[in-house]
């Protein structure tokens, strides 16, 4: 399945699809998004890239295999309810704080929790996709 | 008293490890333990004697009446003193017995947790814990004749002691349910005091019928005998202590304790006295068929179990004051004669009382306590033994009903049962000495100590007998009459009618003793059991269940996907659908003014793909279609104030559309397997299915939205949490531990595609 | 519009059911997948269509504007729907498998999955 105009197209739709989805990750708190909705953006830019490119360029430009993310995800989102666990509060109750960068921004352990699932989600089904296509 | 029930089960979790790492004090433990037990209860015959009763109580599940609530009076303080006393033995002999058996670990847990059961069993008050501890009984029972569990005859001799204690199990948790009902408490001193109104409530005789269905299969009553006797598979050790010293005594011990409430009627009297009367002649009988010494002795248990019943019917005071010092001789006699078989067969390999002989010199210690403990049963002078049967002929003399015809029965039994007594204890230690094929290295004193033990108190008890008259035996008889008694015993009451039916009985049973084998011939002739008897009937009632089981099996589960689906669907609509009927009518539809034109356009959309697919040909136009309908319902929750679950659907239907389309060409091409006929079917419940769940989204939505959930969340997800996506907010932080979990389930079902991708075994496993 | 999306969810469910009794196992696939479409319907329609309004808190409020839509069973299809595939595709790659080792598509020929 190759095609130029695929192929071409993927290319720039990947960082635009990988950018729109961490937009919907960090701002999902307050607009619609969140780990699930970034995550399956994410993986679906992926896997148009796998498509036109092959999954062996894919998995080059994704630098990790997969279930390091899904690892990865599980641990953060653990470690998001441990935070709470440790600070004497229950486990996965949210936390948060003020950061002021250049811009004030809220920082919180669900914020965190969304960026696990953003990583599971994203491990998953490109693990699945993957494993299929190469099949 | 917790402590006490408690204990052993604690105790019982620890010992498999303990066994594995410190052996030999494991061995010693395991005995302190009943030890103990036994001490703390000795010390407590003193208190209760005087008329005491201990009480404890801890709530359990109050709501329902469910405490776990101890009474410690005379009856339960003899049992208790009989459970942790021989357990102490047993315990120690079974660490002879199973000298370097790798299961001794598993044996001892099963063993602690039975004891523990059983003590709990006798020490409650509240009839639910009782029925719990019950069936604990049961199964540990059931792990400890099935403990050789490489022996297809033990297995399913325990499967038989299980189904047959366990149908009683059953019986006795509905009576126990509706004694409660009837008594207004499940609390047994409480129900102690409603006997009246107990006495004249309609359950009365359900009640009676199920208990005492409970106590005869617990007590291997006729026609439920059967189980005790193939039980023998068993060890030695769980021989002597379950099936003859406690467990079986679990049934003679409900009918006592509860004879108060619920004795005294004809139904009561009656039915247990014949049932007792008939089993203890077929138990007598049938011993002296066998030749294995375990199932003499197990038939001979029988006979003893089925005398005990039928004086606890009587229920006067001479027939319960017997009943209660049997039960004492019986635990102490037949214990050690149980011991002395697992000694005998233990060294020499063989049960068989034909072969054996002249072991006296080989073991000449046992052979001491087994001569002993058999006169006691013979019930000779000057043992314990004698004592009972004087006061079993006292209580038949003075029965309030058929008095000779009991006396006679009796008689019949009990000269049986000396020759019994003969058989097992005398005859294969006399005689001509045997060689044996194995070195012979003695028995060991930790397997000696328990028979020595047990007919050395026999003959002490015997000589001395106000050592237990006054302090157990009167407050337990006591316990059951429900009123005070104070009982002297005496070995000797000068030359009295019972005197004379003593000897009568010794003369009886030695005669049939010498003349043993042409008995046995006898009985085996009239033997109807094997062809027509209750165990035949089991093994019938068995296979049909097998059989019906195989047969449902088969209509049920095909192995055809769609003939489960089949089957679940047609039920769902059945039951679902009666009800949606019954309680909603036919809906009347309603809001059509409400429909907008591109809605209508969207919904129209998913339902043409939808029968596009299921008419399709070809996979790839279906797969198309299948994308067709998740673009469309996107759109639908775009419409509806679901951006979230609009973005979702949209790539995730992309990726299942990428998904299918990668697989696609590795699939075989759609075919038709099913006749018009199937099809048809098919459809049909589909449909009905499908206009099921169309009237339940409606009959579900007619009533206005009451969701206080959604209200709360909607609420408080910017003041409480800090989102402004109450939706999002929910998956993160107020839901968070299920979206956690969700997460998980991803991974593991990734896994499960890597895997069966990925890893493709060598050859046909895959 | 909720009692035309109740046919909806009817419709969905009755050809999911169908094909999932067909024998030949792409289509059990492809009715899993209307299965589920269907039941995150049916779900959907439980928090009552409210067109418009999305549950968000606009800014400079502290609750979302009435009227919007029912948050609690967007949470759950949410889920689902990302469930839902991970679900579909193991299905799909199970059903592979079988089809590669017992080389048949006729689910009631796949009955010695065990023996083979």
């Amino acid at each position: 399945m190759t095609s130029l105009i695929l192929s071409t197209a993927t290319t720039y739709l990947l960082p635009l699809l990988l950018l729109l989805s961490v937009y919907l990750l960090l701002h999902g708190h307050d607009v619609p998004g969140g780990g699930f909705v970034g995550g399956v953006v994410a993986a679906a830019a992926f896997a148009l890239y796998a498509i036109a490119h092959g999954v062996e360029e894919a998995r080059r430009v994704l630098h990790t295999h997969p279930r390091t993310l899904i690892g990865l995800g599980l641990l953060t989102a653990l470690l998001s309810g441990v935070i709470a666990f440790v600070s004497n509060e229950p486990f996965l109750k949210g936390l948060w704080t003020t950061v002021t960068l250049p811009v004030e921004w809220k920082l919180g352990t669900p914020t965190l929790f969304d960026v696990g699932v953003y990583l599971v989600v994203v491990g998953v089904t490109l693990m699945i996709i993957f494993s299929v296509a190469e099949d | 008293m917790l402590i006490a029930v408690v204990s052993g089960f604690v105790f019982s979790l620890a010992v498999p490890l303990l066994h594995r790492t410190v052996r030999n004090v494991t061995d010693w433990l395991v005995v302190l333990l009943p030890f103990s037990l036994f001490i703390y209860f000795s010390f407590l015959t003193q208190p209760i004697a005087a008329g005491g009763v201990l009480s404890s109580s801890h709530a359990w599940a109050p709501s329902v009446g469910v405490n776990l609530s101890f009474v410690l009076d005379g009856l339960s303080l003899l049992f208790a003193i009989l459970i942790s006393g021989i357990g102490a033995l047993v315990f120690l002999y079974s660490s002879g017995y199973f000298k370097g058996h790798s299961g001794l670990g598993r044996f001892y847990a099963y063993l602690l947790i039975f004891m523990a059961s059983m003590l709990g069993l006798v020490l409650s008050d509240n009839v639910i814990a009782l029925f719990i501890f019950w069936e604990l009984t049961s199964l540990s029972s059931y792990l400890l004749i099935g403990f050789d569990h490489e022996r297809s005859s033990a297995r399913s001799a325990a499967r038989q002691a299980l189904l047959v204690t366990s149908v009683g199990g059953l019986a006795l948790l509905a009576g126990l349910l509706l004694l409660g009902e009837a008594g207004g408490s499940f609390e047994l001193s409480q129900l102690l005091r409603e006997r009246e109104a107990i006495r004249s409530h309609r359950f009365y005789v359900p009640i009676v019928v199920l208990i005492m269905v409970a106590a005869f299969t617990k007590s291997a009553q006729f026609p439920f005998h059967f189980w005790l006797p193939n039980a023998m598979e068993a060890p030695a050790p769980v021989s002597t202590y379950l099936h003859s010293a406690t467990m079986v005594k679990a049934g003679i011990y409900l009918l006592a304790r509860l004879s108060p409430v619920l004795g005294g009627a004809r139904i009561w009297q009656g039915t247990i006295v014949v049932v007792g009367a008939i089993t203890m002649l077929i138990g007598a009988c049938l011993a002296i068929k066998e030749t294995d010494i375990k199932r003499i002795l197990a038939y001979s248990t029988v006979s003893i179990l089925g005398v005990l019943t039928f004086l606890l019917g009587l229920g006067t005071r001479a027939a319960v004051e017997a009943a209660v010092a049997y039960l004492f001789i019986h635990a102490l006699y037949k214990a050690g004669l149980f011991l002395v078989a697992g000694i005998i067969d233990h060294e020499t390999g063989i049960r068989d009382v034909t072969r054996l002989s002249g072991l006296a010199r080989i073991m000449p210690v046992t052979a001491l306590a087994a001569a002993v403990a058999g006169l006691s049963m013979a019930g000779l002078p000057p043992l314990f033994g004698f004592i009972g049967k004087e006061l079993l002929y006292t209580a038949t003399l003075q029965a309030p009903l058929a008095n000779s015809i009991l006396t006679a029965a009796v008689l019949l039994t009990s000269a049986l049962l000396v020759a019994v007594a003969g058989i097992v204890s005398l005859g294969p230690f006399i005689g001509r000495t045997m060689t044996l094929s194995e070195k012979h290295g003695g028995v060991p004193l930790t397997m000696t100590a328990g028979p020595v033990v047990l007919a050395g108190l026999g003959l002490l008890i015997g000589l001395l007998p106000n050592l237990v008259a006054g302090r157990i035996v009167s407050s337990a008889v006591g316990a059951v009459l429900a009123q005070p008694a104070a009982i002297k015993l005496a070995l000797l009451h000068g030359l009295t009618v019972q005197l004379g039916l003593s000897g009568l009985t010794f003369a009886l049973g030695v005669t049939a003793y010498l003349r043993r084998d042409a008995l046995r011939r006898a009985v085996s002739r009239f033997d109807l059991g094997t062809a027509l008897g209750p165990a035949k009937g089991y093994s019938l009632t068995l296979d049909g269940m097998t059989a019906l089981a195989r047969l449902q099996t088969r209509i049920l589960q095909s192995g055809h996907l769609h003939i489960y689906l089949f089957i679940i669907l047609a039920v769902t609509v059945g039951l679902v659908g009666s009800w949606l009927v019954r309680y909603y009518g036919l809906m009347r539809l309603e809001g059509w003014a409400d429909i907008r034109f591109y809605e209508f356009l969207t919904a129209l959309v998913i339902v043409a793909a939808t029968i596009v697919i299921v008419r399709a040909s070809s996979r790839l136009f279906s797969v198309v279609a299948l994308g067709v309908v998740g673009y469309s319902m996107g759109i639908i929750y775009i419409i509806f104030g679901a951006p979230d679950l609009a973005m979702t659907q949209f790539s995730i239907d992309t990726l299942t559309v990428i998904l299918l389309l990668l697989v696609l060409y590795r699939l075989p091409r759609y075919a038709r397997y099913s006749t018009t006929l199937e099809r048809l079917r098919d459809a049909a419940i589909a449909l009905a299915v499908g206009v099921l769940v169309t009237g339940l989204t409606l009959a579900a939505t007619a009533v206005p939205p009451i969701s206080q959930i959604s209200s709360y969340f909607a609420e408080n997800s910017y003041l409480l949490a800090k989102g402004r996506n109450v939706v999002n907010v929910i998956l993160v932080d107020f839901r968070a531990f299920d979206t956690l979990g969700e997460i998980t389930v991803l991974a593991v079902a990734a896994i499960g595609v890597y895997s069966l991708m990925k890893l493709r075994g060598n050859g046909s496993d895959g | 519009m909720q009692t035309v999306m109740a046919f909806v969810v009817g419709a969905l469910y009755a050809a999911g059911l169908y094909l999932m009794m067909r024998r030949s196992i792409f289509k059990l696939i492809i009715g899993l997948a209307l299965l589920s479409h269907g039941s995150n319907l049916f779900l959907f329609l439980m928090g009552y269509l409210t067109r418009g309004g999305p549950p968000i808190t606009p800014p400079e409020a502290v609750r979302p504007v009435a009227p919007f839509a029912d948050p609690l069973p967007q949470a759950l299809i949410l889920t689902a729907i990302v469930i839902g595939f991970g679900v579909q595709a193991f299905a799909v790659v199970l059903i592979r498998r079988a089809h590669e080792t017992l080389g048949t598509d006729d689910l009631d020929k796949m009955q010695s999955t065990d023996v083979d």
